[in-house]
């Protein structure tokens, strides 16, 4: 089939399309550089619930609504759903996804996990399994830091390389109905170990893997940095932003004046405090949603790789000393070229 | 990738361009935050032992039980994290510090019930602390008595 192509990609002949997107964040995501461009702001991190992890499925639940409702659609009309969180047994898609009633495939990929939700649900649509399929992932501040770190109100001082977990959740209908936006191919990562141990320095844990699926995706689709209008990445903070230049431009890349950083993108580092920036599900979900769509829809740029980057560990692993591995998954979306009327 | 630097070379690399709090800086911040706390403890001996008659032994004991109860009130309202993230160990390192490690796990897992959650859960930041302390008061212990029997001190 024409479809698979070079080692990790796969290239669609019938691209599938994206029908719908939603974001949904909180106060601080809100009083962030994007705010106004988010769906919904809830000013309440706890949603209304009195536990996190429901608050968190309540932020997963709501972006998978809107972006339902955005498609023009209802819920009875999708057919599979590709969901994940950073939570132990997937616990926010688990409680948060109940009441939808649909047949669901839950996924854990770290903060990559939307880009595997997108790249799982493109193949699925793209082979004809599904007319309509919802890709959602979300993280909260509350939740992670509860099973990652430490509890809230601990006094610490957290390392200038670490990152902010961003609270809320992005949406997806990812659809065989026409649409501006289509999904014109994946690259799936593979677990890449550079042997990093420091969990508060993600972004050079994670800058491997997005170097690696980067560099695959050129090689498999034969085309450079200049063929991009814009690359974008998960999470990988300042730190891990820079790493990410220097090993694909030993590689023979130059991604420098296309790259962006979907964690740099959520928060004014210095003001909102959130030092490196961004991290979490979320972060890349609701970028991709609140600004890179956008901008694809506004005609401002045409094609562009997104590459969730996810950190592949655990508090046990962590402390049974191993590394922390990392994984990326590129999604290559493209402007639909008839003219649209939005 | 074609080329891929060793697990050494990166680490390396990560090391060189991985920004850093200043250390200097970060002691300068502890020493104040530290002393104030320390200043706010002698105060308060004083004043008890000064105006309200209490002797120097007890007026200790409250001192300690103040400030326990004063990190616990501030870790409440969720400002005893600002204080630390100014004054690093400053703010950990004193006994204002360890009521925050206890107080803050209190308050995030009381939601996971009064057994399971705040009663498994309470010292799993201080539970080393308190182990090793208890270990080492004992190690010392040992030192000190075989010291003195064999009349290598007082």
């Amino acid at each position: 089939m024409k479809t698979i192509k070079g080692k990790q990609s796969v290239e669609f002949d019938h691209p599938p399309y994206i029908a719908g997107w939603a974001s949904v964040v909180a106060d601080k995501e809100g009083k962030g550089p994007l705010g106004n461009r988010f769906d919904q702001v809830i000013e309440d991190p706890l949603f209304g619930e009195d536990t996190w992890e429901k608050a968190e499925g309540r932020f997963m639940k709501q972006a998978a609504m809107l972006a339902i409702q955005k498609a023009g659609l209802s819920t009875s009309d999708i057919r599979y759903v590709f969901a994940g969180d950073l939570l132990e047994q997937n616990t926010a898609t688990s409680y948060g996804l109940k009441d939808l009633d649909l047949p669901l495939f839950g996924l854990f990929g770290a903060c990559s996990t939307v880009g595997e939700a997108l790249s799982l649900a493109s193949m699925t649509v793209a082979g004809g399994f599904a007319d309509q399929v919802l890709a959602t992932a979300s993280s909260h501040i509350g939740t992670a830091e509860k099973q990652f770190r430490f509890p809230l109100e601990y006094g610490n001082q957290r390392p200038l390389s670490a990152t902010w977990t961003v609270t809320g959740a992005g949406g997806f209908i990812v659809s065989k109905q026409k649409s501006p936006i289509k999904v014109r191919g994946i690259t799936t990562g593979k677990i890449v170990d550079y042997g990093m141990k420091d969990p508060m320095n993600m972004g050079a844990c994670m800058a491997p893997a997005a170097a690696q699926v980067i560099y695959q995706h050129f090689q498999d689709y034969s085309t450079s940095p200049k063929d991009y209008d814009a690359i974008y990445t998960g999470d990988l903070g300042e730190v891990g932003k820079q790493i990410l230049i220097r090993l694909l431009d030993e590689n023979g890349y130059d991604i420098s004046k296309v790259h962006g950083d979907c964690g740099l993108e959520v928060y004014e580092n210095e003001k909102q405090d959130t030092h490196s920036g961004g991290s979490g599900c979320a972060c890349s979900a609701v970028v991709l949603s609140a600004m890179l769509i956008r901008k694809l829809l506004n005609g401002e740029w045409n094609r562009i790789l997104f590459v969730p980057t996810g950190a592949l560990m655990s508090k046990t692993s962590f402390n049974e000393g191993e590394s922390v591995t990392g994984i990326a998954h590129a999604i290559l979306l493209e402007r639909e070229e008839e003219s649209w009327n939005m | 990738m074609k080329k891929e630097p060793s697990k050494q070379e990166y680490n390396q690399m990560v090391e060189e361009m991985t920004p850093k709090h200043s250390c200097i800086k970060n002691c300068g911040k502890a020493f104040l935050v530290g002393g104030l706390f320390c200043v706010l403890g002698e105060a308060m001996k004083q004043l008890m032992m000064n105006y309200w008659d209490i002797s120097k032994k007890d007026a200790l004991l409250f001192v300690t039980i103040e400030l326990v109860l004063l990190s616990v009130i501030l870790t409440g309202f969720n400002l005893y994290g600002k204080i630390t993230k100014f004054g690093g160990a400053g703010g950990l390192v004193p006994i204002t510090g360890f009521a925050n490690s206890v107080a803050s796990p209190a308050i995030e897992y009381q939601k996971e019930g009064q057994v399971f959650g705040i009663g498994v859960k309470i010292f799993t930041i201080a539970g080393p602390v308190i182990l090793y302390g208890i270990i080492s008061a004992f190690i010392a212990g040992v030192i000190y008595l075989t010291a003195v029997q064999w009349g290598w001190i007082g």
